[in-house]
């Protein structure tokens, strides 16, 4: 048994760099940006890599040339020197000068980076344990954007989409060429807002208020995920941004206001329990399913199950009263703040009558709005 | 008189478990903390194995999240407090005493006692996973309020770390009193060999910073049960203040990691090229340069919690200052080499390897230095690639090359050349094939700790867990030629390396049980 070969090492290093063919389907860089402050990290990105590159070349060319020059075995005697002042005063203070040429450019995209002053618009982004939750500031108009790729995916029970773990029910959207100050928090514990095209990655951190700012170039959904580690689905919290030109970006606005008054108008009416049912289970899908899992048996340790658990099958104001105030201290949400009276009557009924809970009653979405009332 | 009773008193040291449970002898307990170092790696790396296979390709196969994150969380503190911190203080049992001509440590005692915690903090981590709920899942760096959420095991995690800080502090509080007071005579500081000033300057920086990682997670316990709320915004505290007292523990900690390894590679380097360490002097100041800078460059761990510019600046700067004295190192390493009479053994291998790869490690450590290009990289791949690159291609390959160059004189016989090399190559080789596509993955957008990603991410992660695997296998390999050497091989002799000047080399192979029990006069 010989070690591998040097020479076959090398030879099959080079035919790997040397096929651009067999890289080109390989993502190497950063995404393209989309904003000139990412156009900016890229280039600062671009020139550190260069310098770094040339720097292992000076290093590594005279170490090389060593290892096979100085070699014991061709006869190379040992010289004696061991010290060289000029030598070691050179290699201290040009590092440092080549550090002050990496620092100027870079402290002037920092100083670019963290000026969020004079924004066009505001929007504040939540995080929560795993979606997050965009609310347009003066514009009266919020929503929760959760992972959309369907389980059976995840489970290899359905061939994977385009954009498996990158896609979400309601993205956010945004103005093209406008300063966009986003405001960022968290809820329960840290999360990251991620657009990697939009050169921003900034903690959520619960309690406190951070800020970002995006003016977009194009059109076009731009694709991100929480980037700090956030308790079980951490992976399965992704962000997409919608870009659009300022005259569409109105009309989808506009469009929002109208379904917002639409659903405000159709909790007012009584629905048959089939029909709460059969929207309580796309609800149950998209909010409880990650915890309670699809059986509602819940994880055991970690969540408690829904099938056959006492409050599910006691009266429905406790159940409710569950749902929308959550339970401090535990990963379970107040979700009155998250859904409509309609999402939530709607999910009370299924989970009342499914798996093994045959209640058969329900919670109409006005038993929702008179909570709410009483909150206020 | 005394010397001579205690001397005939140690020769009949109890055999079987009895002596390596009640010794105090340097040697043992330096074999002591190498086994159990190398234990924790092949366990520690075995759960690498499962996070590979789990993201082998996208969807989930093997793992449900919960447990991958516990996987994650798990393999970095065991790693990094179980296999690296003790392989690093059981090359000081044995070497310290060795290369200052010292009959022991100075707190034999006290030895004995710093070892033998490890393993019960090691049973509490292993245990954890068998906890309800299983084992802690917020990350070997802890971050609250999620680790505020978890159950039991979250206690015994801090319970375990409680236990190895107070392990490491002893270890290096006894390391520290045996540099300074226990030295030949005549062996002036600056005489020392690099191996033991890494080592004094690493001590330091464990007796500075494992009592300010003790007080955090004393505080987190009690936030989790004494009702107070340092890290909770409701309370009147602040999460991101854990992670600045963190990090004041946490970026000392990769120093403590990577010093010792400076020390093993600047004592391989010369014996196989056959020349004295060039710029020693540069070399001392450049350890302790890093060692001090290493204090007020932590926040560069948190460019994205939202700081001011002024601190993103000030982080950003200091830390493009270690650049500076790394960067002697490695000049100097190359110096040493250049005109020497280079030959290519094992352990220079692993040397020149890591000498390569730790520089690759610390190009990426510039780059995510940049505030807004960590700022596109923080808490991606790229970061996963670089502390890789910085703790195994260092740190762990450093500890390998170390027994290598040091088995000889530990055991006696010399080991086997061929399979060595070919543990080299395998490692070598493999590890680069699992950790540099994680730059690319990193740059791509993909995040770390998560246990499926998107299909654009695919093609590197199948690369990266095929290079894992084998670089699991190859470490197989290293155990059965250690154990090979062990139990037989050729006479190693008093000095096999013939450019190795080294006190220990003085010592017959293997040393006897007390050496230097009359200290070698240096003022000579």
């Amino acid at each position: 048994m010989r070690p591998p070969s040097l020479r076959i090492l090398l030879a099959s290093l080079v035919v790997g760099i040397a096929s651009p063919m067999a890289w080109a389907e390989y993502a190497l860089n950063l995404p393209a940006p989309a904003t000139d402050i990412a156009r900016r990290i890229y280039d600062l990105h671009t020139l550190i890599l260069w310098i770094c590159g040339g720097i292992f070349l000076v290093v590594f060319i005279p170490m090389f040339y060593a290892l096979w020059r100085h070699r014991k075995s061709v006869g190379h005697e040992a010289h004696r020197f061991h010290e060289h002042t000029l030598l070691e005063w050179a290699w201290t203070v040009v590092p440092f000068f080549i550090l002050i040429g990496m620092a100027v450019p870079t402290t002037a995209v920092v100083i670019s980076m963290k000026d969020t002053s004079a924004p066009d618009m505001t929007i504040k982004v939540t995080g929560r344990q795993w979606k997050w939750e965009y609310e347009y500031l003066g514009a009266d108009l919020k929503f929760i954007s959760n992972l959309a790729t369907p389980q059976e995916q995840l489970e290899q029970q359905a061939p994977k989409g385009e954009h498996y773990l990158l896609e979400v029910d309601r993205p956010l959207v945004i103005p093209t060429g406008k300063k966009i100050r986003f405001v960022i928090t968290a809820e329960d514990v840290i999360h990251s807002w991620w657009v990697p095209a939009f050169g921003v990655k900034q903690d959520a951190v619960p309690g406190f208020v951070r800020d970002a700012w995006v003016k977009v170039d194009q059109p076009g959904t731009y694709r991100g995920q929480c980037a700090e580690l956030c308790g079980v689905r951490h992976g399965y919290m992704p962000i997409v941004v919608e870009a659009m030109p300022p005259d569409k970006y109105a009309e989808w606005m506009a469009a929002q206001k109208t379904l917002v008054a639409a659903a405000q108008a159709g909790a007012q009416r009584e629905y048959p329990l089939p029909e709460l049912i059969a929207m309580g289970e796309r609800v149950y899908m998209t909010n409880c399913v990650a915890c309670h899992q699809a059986n509602g048996a819940g994880i055991p340790g970690a969540f408690p199950a829904l099938n056959g658990s006492k409050l599910v099958n006691g009266p429905p104001a406790g159940h409710l009263d569950r749902v929308f105030h959550g339970k401090p201290g535990t990963a379970m949400q107040a979700f009155g703040g998250q859904l409509s009276d309609m999402d939530i009557a709607a999910v009370v009924s299924f989970e009342r009558n499914s798996w093994g809970n045959k209640m058969g009653d329900g919670v109409q979405p006005r038993d929702v709005a008179a909570l709410r009332r009483t909150e206020k | 008189m005394e010397s001579t009773m205690t001397a005939v008193h140690h020769e009949e040291h109890p055999s079987g478990l009895a002596r390596w449970l009640t010794t105090t002898n340097h040697k043992d307990i330096g074999t002591l903390y190498l086994w159990f170092s190398f234990a924790m790696f092949l366990f520690a790396g075995s759960l690498a194995m499962l996070i590979r296979a789990e993201l082998f390709q996208p969807g989930l196969q093997l793992l449900s999240p919960a447990v991958f994150n516990q996987l994650t969380a798990l393999h970095g503190l065991i790693m990094i407090f179980g296999a690296i911190m003790p392989a690093f203080v059981g090359f000081a049992n044995w070497q310290v005493p060795l290369m200052i001509g010292a009959p022991d440590m100075a707190f034999p005692r006290l030895n004995n006692w710093s070892f033998w915690l490890l393993p019960a903090a090691a049973t509490l981590l292993i245990a954890s996973f068998f906890a309800p709920g299983g084992a802690m899942a917020a990350g070997w760096t802890m971050y609250p309020p999620l680790f505020i959420q978890g159950g039991i095991s979250y206690d015994m995690t801090i319970l375990a770390i409680h236990i190895l800080g107070l392990s490491s502090i002893m270890g290096a509080i006894n390391i520290v009193t045996t540099i300074l007071n226990l030295r030949a005579p005549g062996m002036k500081l600056m005489m020392m060999p690099l191996f033991v000033w890494t080592w004094l300057i690493t001590a330091y920086l464990l007796v500075a910073v494992m009592p300010v990682l003790a007080s955090v997670i004393t505080m987190l316990l009690t936030d989790r049960h004494f009702g107070t709320h340092f890290f909770s915004a409701a309370g009147g505290g602040d999460p991101v203040m854990f992670q600045h007292i963190f990090w004041f523990f946490g970026h000392p900690e990769v120093y403590i990691m990577i010093l010792p390894a400076f020390g093993i590679i600047s004592t391989i380097i010369p014996t196989f090229a056959r020349k004295k360490l060039f710029g020693y002097t540069s070399m001392v100041y450049a350890v302790a340069s890093i060692a001090l800078l290493s204090f007020i460059v932590w926040a560069h761990h948190m460019f994205t919690t939202g700081m001011p510019v002024a601190g993103q600046l000030f982080f950003m700067y200091s830390t493009m200052l270690i650049a500076i004295p790394t960067g002697v190192k490695v000049f100097n390493w190359v110096a040493t080499l250049w005109r020497g009479s280079i030959s290519f053994e094992t352990p220079m291998l692993f040397a020149l390897a890591v000498v390569c790869l730790f520089t690759i490690g610390g190009f990426s450590g510039l780059v995510l230095a940049l505030v807004p290009v960590d700022i596109q990289l923080q808490d991606t791949y790229y970061v996963v690639a670089h502390f890789h690159y910085v703790l195994f291609s260092g740190a762990a390959m450093s500890i390998m090359g170390g027994v290598y160059y040091w088995l000889p004189k530990w055991t006696g016989h010399m080991y086997d050349e061929t399979l060595g090399k070919w543990h080299f190559w395998l490692t070598a080789v493999a590890f680069n094939v699992t950790f540099f596509p994680m730059h690319f993955l990193g740059l791509a957008g993909m995040p770390r700790r998560i246990p499926d990603y998107a299909l654009q991410f695919a093609d590197f992660n199948r690369i990266a867990s095929v290079g894992a695997f084998v670089l699991g296998l190859a470490q197989l390999l290293f155990l059965y030629v250690v154990v090979k050497c062990i139990r037989g091989g050729f006479a190693a002799g008093e000095r096999p390396w013939d450019g190795a000047d080294t006190l220990e080399w003085t010592l017959t192979s293997p040393p006897p049980y007390h050496s230097f029990t009359t200290p070698p006069n240096l003022s000579k």
